[in-house]
């Protein structure tokens, strides 16, 4: 049985985007965390976080989104969401979200948002 | 359909998560819920079972987590139970919440969105140290 999440990072000239799939709970936060700090440490700071193939998410990985943007805006830097189905958007809905974070329909308008060179 | 009783036992393990909600879900569904109502009643279930798992358990994983299942015509009313040392106690009330998530701060969101997801949260902690939240969700 699948109980994993896949993560991937593309890295362009302005944006790093983190490719999150599978299953985000309280057993693959540590690796989603893991992959946030990696892309900070490298002093990338406008992320964007692609949730097309993402199947689930708690409170877990919403954690470690609310636990790391503070250090990137300090940095002049975002975490932007894209990619959003109406399951996982009604998580991030009912926590409040949308009203903290810029989350955009498709992978390009998330990249445009950062400024045209992408 | 009446009072139909289903009851898992299993281990304080994260990597068991999946097997809740799918139990969970599949409940649901059978029970008269929509796959947004079902995803709502599974995601409210994972947020109890990882608050035992973090914090009543301390993390600890040779202990179990029982979770009990009913539903009738109306309702499908979900128990869990553990043995370990009580629940996350932060504030969880809406204005608490607003704050931290202004102030950027995680912690508390998983009470949070089980009191979001259900229709009623109720803890609490018998005379012989059993912890439990029981959570009701309604078929309107």
């Amino acid at each position: 049985m699948q109980t994993d999440i896949t993560l991937k990072i593309d890295e362009k000239n302005r944006t790093s985007t983190l490719y999150v799939g599978g299953y985000l709970d309280a057993h693959t936060a540590s690796k989603f965390e893991s992959k946030i700090q990696e892309i900070i440490k490298s002093e990338k700071y406008n992320i964007i976080l692609n949730f097309t193939e993402l199947e689930y998410i708690s409170s877990a990985g919403l954690g470690v989104i609310m636990g790391n943007i503070e250090d990137i805006r300090n940095h002049d830097g975002d975490i932007k969401l894209t990619g959003m189905s109406d399951k996982i958007f009604r998580v991030f809905d009912l926590v409040g979200f949308p009203s903290l974070y810029e989350i955009y329909k498709t992978q390009e308008e998330a990249e445009s948002s950062f400024g045209s060179e992408s | 359909m009446s009072n139909s009783d289903f009851i898992l036992k299993i281990p304080t393990q994260s990597t068991n998560l999946k097997i809740i909600r799918d139990f969970i879900t599949d409940i649901a569904v059978k029970a008269g819920f929509d796959e947004s109502s079902s995803c709502d009643i599974a995601l409210a279930v994972d947020e109890a079972c990882t608050n035992v798992i973090k914090h009543a358990y301390r993390g600890g994983d040779d202990k179990e987590i029982t979770v009990n299942v009913r539903y009738d015509s109306d309702k499908i009313v979900i128990s869990i139970s553990d043995t370990g040392s009580g629940f996350e106690s932060e504030p969880d009330d809406e204005e608490a919440i607003r704050n931290r998530l202004n102030k950027l701060q995680r912690g508390g969101l998983g009470i949070h969105l089980m009191k979001k997801a259900m229709d009623e949260v109720v803890f609490d902690r018998d005379v012989d140290s059993m912890n439990s939240v029981k959570m009701t969700k309604y078929l309107h």
